[in-house]
C-alpha cells in the first residue's frame, strides 16, 4: 500500500482527485438508498391510485369501473390455471376496455406478502397451496375485502337468485373467522374420504365395507393376496384425518369435532376419538397398512395404491386430478364415507367430509375490488363453473351446474356419495383454524407416529391434547370458534 | 507524502462497504429490531413486546431440538466430509503407487474419479435432495433395492420415515452433494505443494500416511480452515434447510427429528404468520454461526508456512 502513494504520485494526482470525486458521488446515491429500504421490509401502505366506482346496473351490480385494470393471482397446483384464464376472458367479455394482468405461482405467500407490506395487493388471489397465506392473520389486519356484497348480487346465470343461495353447504359459513364478514369464497368444493378402485374390490369379490368388523376382513383378505389393506401420505400423515375426522364424528357425533375444533379442554379425550384412534391403530398392528408406508409422500403413496398394492387411502377429490397419470382406466375409482364401528354409532353410514377447496380472496387494500369481486361471481357462474368441473375434474362451490357434461368415475362417485350423506355433512375446521397444529403436530407427531406403530393411541391422544392445550394458550394464535 | 492516503483508501472502499451495509449489516439489524416486536409479517402494523419473543424461544421444545441438530450438522458434517475429501484429494494426487517417470502420482484413473466426485456440485441442491427421497423410498426405492438384491430383503428400513435413521440419511445428502467440491479445492491446493518436499519423503522412507500428516496437512491448512468454515455455514443454513424442506416427513419429522433452526425460521415466519418470532430464532442462529466462526479460528490458528 505504502509504495504506491510514495513512487507514482505526480502524474496520477489528477486522475485520483477524480476518482474521489467520483466514488464520493456513487456514496451519495447509495445514502438515499438506503433510507428507501429502511422504509420497505415493513413500510406503510402506498396509495395508488384505486379505480373509480362504476355505475351500478343490472348487468354491473357491483359497480365495477370497466376501464379499470384487473389483476389476478392463481396459485398453479393440481388444477392448473386454464379454468382461470378462460374466466378472464369471460370478465374480458363484460369489461372490453379492463386490461388483465395474470400471474400464476406456486409461491403465494413469498411473492404477496411484500405487496400485502407495501399496499399494493392484486385485486383476486387463489391463496392456495403448502404457501397459503393465513387468512386469519390477514382479516385481523384488515387486509381482506369483506365479500359479502359479492354474495348479496344476484347470481349470473338468475338475477332472481343471490350468488349466497346458488353455492353448496358449508361455503359461506366457511369463508368466515368470527362475526358476520366473509373473507374467504371457496371456489373448488372436496369431498373427503376412504378412496378405492371398484375393480380391486371386485376382484376380492367384496363391496365397500359398511362397517369396521367387514373392513377388517377384507383386508385380511386382502392380505393372503399379497396386497395390503392401506396406504396413506406417510410424509405427511395430516392426510389421515381426512377419513379419520368424518369417522370421529360419525361414532361420537359432529359435537365431538366442533368442541375439537374449539380447543376446548379434554376434546380429544371423548371416547369417540379413542375408538377411532384404536380402530386405525388395530390396521397397523395387524399388518394391513402398506409395508414402507411411513416413509414415502403422496404421490408415492397413491401410485402404489392405484398399482393396487393397496386398496384403500385416506384422500381429497383431487386425488383424481393429481394422479389421472397412473391411474389405469378400468380402476373404476371411488370414494367411500367411513365405515360404522358398531351400532351404536351417533350418525349414519353415508356421513361425510366435504368442504371448500381454493380459497380465493379479494384484498381491502387492491385496486379495483370490485373488480376481484365481479370475477368471482363470473366464475360462480354456470358456463365457468362447468368449465373448471370439466378441466380439472373437481366439483366448484356452484351448487349443481354438473348437467350436461360428462363426469369423471371418481366425480360421479363423490356426487353419489354427497346426495347418499344428504344432511350428515361434517365440516372439521382445525385445519384451516391452526395450521401448525393440524399439520406438524397432530398429523405428524401425532398419527404420523401412531400409524407407523411407535406410539399407542393412548399417547397420542395425550400428546395432541397438551398440542392443542398450548394452542388454546398461545396467545400469539388467533383463536376461533364455531359459531 | 502520506497526506490523504487514508482519504483514498476510503474512497475506493465506499461503495463496496455501503452495498454491504445495506444488503449485509442493514437487515442484521432490522431482524434483530423485529425480534422485540409481535410482527405477523403480513401487515404493516406491529407493536413493541420488550424479550418475549426471547422467553418464549427459551421454552420452546421444538427450538431447543432444532439448535440440538443444527449443532450437530455444523460440528459432524464439515468434520466427515472435509476428512473424506481430503482423503480422496490426496488419494487422486499423491497417493497412487509409483509408476514409470513420475515420482508423485494418483491413483489409476483418478482423472475419471475426479470428475466423478464433482459431478454432484454441477446439480443443484433440490435436484439432489428429490432425486435422493427417490432413492430413499422404502418400497421402490434404490437403496432398499440394492438391500434386496445382496440378500437383506428383510431389513427393508423406512429411512426418512424411521426417527432414528432420518437425520443420517439427510446428512448423508449433504455430504454427497458436498464432498466433491472440496476433493477438487484441495486437489487445487496439494498441486501448488512442491513435488520434491514428496521426493525428499519418499527417499527418507516415509509411507502414504505419514506424506499425508506431516507434509499434506500442514501445507494444505489454510485451505481446509476456510473450507471449515464455509462447510459449517453450509451446514447451519441454506443447504441443510432445502434438503429438510424437499426431503423429510412433515417437513422436520418424524415427530421433530430433523428440524434444524432455519427450517424453524421458516415456518414460524411463512406458515404460522409470526414474522417476529422467526426472526427471533434468527437471531439465535446468527449468534450460532458467529460462535462457530470463532471456535473454528481460533481452533485453527497456526503459524503459516511459506514455500
Amino acid at each position: 500500500m505504502g509504495s504506491t502513494s510514495g513512487t507514482s504520485n505526480g502524474s496520477a494526482g489528477v486522475g485520483r482527485r477524480n476518482l474521489l470525486k467520483r466514488s464520493a458521488a456513487l456514496g451519495l446515491v447509495s445514502v438515499p438508498a438506503m433510507s428507501f429500504l429502511s422504509a420497505c421490509a415493513s413500510g406503510g401502505g402506498g396509495s395508488q391510485d384505486k379505480a373509480k366506482e362504476g355505475k351500478k346496473t343490472e348487468q354491473n351490480p357491483l359497480g365495477v369501473d370497466g376501464s379499470a385494470a384487473l389483476s389476478v393471482v392463481i396459485f398453479d397446483g393440481g388444477f392448473g390455471t386454464k379454468y382461470a384464464t378462460d374466466a378472464n376472458a369471460e370478465y374480458k367479455k363484460a369489461f372490453p376496455d379492463a386490461k388483465i394482468d395474470f400471474h400464476s405461482t406456486q409461491k403465494i405467500q413469498s411473492e404477496l406478502q411484500p405487496k400485502f407490506n407495501g399496499g399494493t395487493p392484486p385485486d383476486l388471489i387463489d391463496n392456495s397451496g403448502a404457501q397459503q397465506m393465513d387468512v386469519g392473520v390477514l382479516s385481523s389486519k384488515k387486509q381482506l375485502a369483506d365479500l359479502t356484497p359479492l354474495l348479496d348480487a344476484p347470481s349470473i346465470d338468475d338475477p332472481s337468485k343471490k350468488v349466497r343461495d346458488t353455492l353448496r353447504p358449508g361455503i359461506v359459513e366457511m369463508g368466515r373467522f368470527d362475526g358476520d364478514p366473509v373473507w374467504t369464497l371457496y371456489y373448488a368444493y372436496t369431498v373427503y374420504g376412504v378412496w378405492y378402485s371398484q375393480t380391486a374390490l371386485d376382484r376380492l369379490d367384496a363391496e365397500y365395507p359398511e362397517d369396521w368388523d367387514a373392513m377388517l376382513a377384507l383386508c385380511a383378505k386382502a392380505k393372503k393376496q399379497g396386497i395390503a389393506g392401506w396406504t396413506y401420505a406417510g410424509k405427511y400423515p395430516y392426510y389421515v384425518p381426512f377419513s379419520l375426522y368424518p369417522f370421529i364424528a360419525k361414532i361420537g357425533g359432529r359435537e365431538v369435532l366442533d368442541s375439537i375444533d374449539n380447543l376446548e379442554p379434554n376434546a380429544w379425550k371423548h371416547p369417540a376419538v379413542k375408538a377411532a384412534f384404536e380402530a386405525y391403530y388395530e390396521l397397523q398392528r395387524k399388518g394391513y397398512v402398506l409395508q414402507g408406508t411411513p416413509g414415502i409422500d403422496h404421490i408415492q403413496s397413491q401410485t402404489a395404491w392405484a398399482k393396487g398394492e393397496a386398496l384403500f387411502i385416506p384422500n381429497g377429490s383431487w386425488v383424481e386430478n393429481e394422479s389421472a397419470s397412473v391411474i389405469p382406466d378400468d380402476f373404476r375409482l371411488s370414494v367411500g364415507a367411513p365405515s360404522a364401528l358398531d351400532a351404536s354409532d351417533k350418525m349414519p353410514f353415508g356421513t361425510l367430509w366435504a368442504s371448500g377447496g381454493e380459497p380465493f380472496i379479494v384484498p381491502a387494500q387492491a385496486n379495483n375490488v370490485a373488480g376481484g369481486m365481479e370475477q368471482l361471481r363470473i366464475m360462480l357462474g354456470e358456463t365457468s363453473s362447468k368449465n373448471f368441473t370439466a378441466q380439472v375434474k373437481s366439483l366448484s362451490a356452484l351448487n349443481g351446474g354438473t348437467d350436461g357434461i360428462e363426469l369423471t368415475p371418481g366425480l360421479k362417485s363423490a356426487v353419489a356419495a354427497l346426495d347418499k350423506a344428504g344432511d350428515n355433512i361434517v365440516n372439521p375446521r382445525i385445519g384451516d383454524w391452526y395450521v401448525k397444529l393440524q399439520k406438524e403436530q397432530i398429523g405428524v407427531s401425532g398419527l404420523g407416529e401412531m400409524m407407523a406403530g411407535r406410539i399407542t393411541p393412548a399417547e397420542a391422544i395425550k400428546k395432541i391434547q397438551d398440542f392443542a392445550d398450548a394452542t388454546a394458550k398461545d396467545e400469539s394464535i388467533k383463536h376461533y370458534k364455531h359459531q | 507524502m502520506q497526506h490523504g492516503k487514508y482519504r483514498f483508501i476510503a474512497g475506493f472502499l465506499i461503495v463496496p462497504l455501503a452495498l454491504y451495509a445495506v444488503f449485509v449489516i442493514w437487515p442484521f439489524v432490522q431482524a434483530i429490531y423485529y425480534s422485540f416486536t409481535d410482527w405477523t409479517g403480513l401487515s404493516p402494523d406491529f407493536a413493541m413486546v420488550g424479550f418475549a419473543n426471547y422467553s418464549r424461544m427459551l421454552g420452546d421444545d421444538v427450538f431447543w431440538k432444532s439448535l440440538q441438530h443444527s449443532v450437530i450438522f455444523a460440528l459432524l458434517l464439515p468434520l466427515v466430509t472435509l476428512g473424506l475429501a481430503l482423503f480422496f484429494a490426496f488419494m487422486l494426487n499423491v497417493g497412487g503407487r509409483r509408476r514409470k517417470g513420475a515420482a508423485i502420482t494418483g491413483v489409476r484413473g483418478s482423472g475419471f474419479y475426479k470428475i466423478a466426485y464433482f459431478f454432484p456440485q454441477v446439480l443443484s441442491i433440490a435436484i439432489v435432495a428429490l432425486l435422493f427421497q427417490f432413492a430413499y423410498n422404502p418400497n421402490d426405492g434404490v437403496i432398499n433395492g440394492t438391500l434386496e438384491s445382496i440378500g437383506f430383503g428383510d431389513v427393508r428400513p423406512n429411512w426418512l420415515g424411521d426417527p432414528n435413521l432420518a437425520l443420517w440419511c439427510v446428512m448423508a445428502v449433504l455430504l454427497w452433494s458436498t464432498v466433491g467440491f472440496f476433493v477438487v479445492l484441495f486437489s487445487a491446493g496439494m498441486a501448488s505443494i512442491p513435488k520434491d518436499f514428496y521426493e525428499a519423503a519418499l527417499l527418507d522412507g516415509a509411507n502414504r500416511f505419514t506424506t499425508f500428516f506431516r507434509i499434506t496437512l500442514p501445507l494444505l491448512w489454510d485451505t481446509v480452515q476456510s473450507g471449515w468454515v464455509y462447510m459449517g455455514i453450509l451446514a447451519l443454513g441454506a443447504e441443510a434447510f432445502a434438503v429438510v424442506q424437499i426431503m423429510t416427513v412433515g417437513p422436520g419429522g418424524p415427530d421433530y427429528s430433523t428440524s434444524v433452526l432455519p427450517l424453524y425460521v421458516y415456518q414460524s415466519a411463512f406458515r404460522d404468520a409470526n414474522a417476529a418470532y422467526a426472526t427471533t430464532i434468527g437471531v439465535a442462529l446468527l449468534i450460532v454461526t458467529l460462535l462457530f466462526a470463532a471456535v473454528v479460528m481460533r481452533l485453527g490458528r497456526r503459524e503459516r508456512l511459506e514455500y
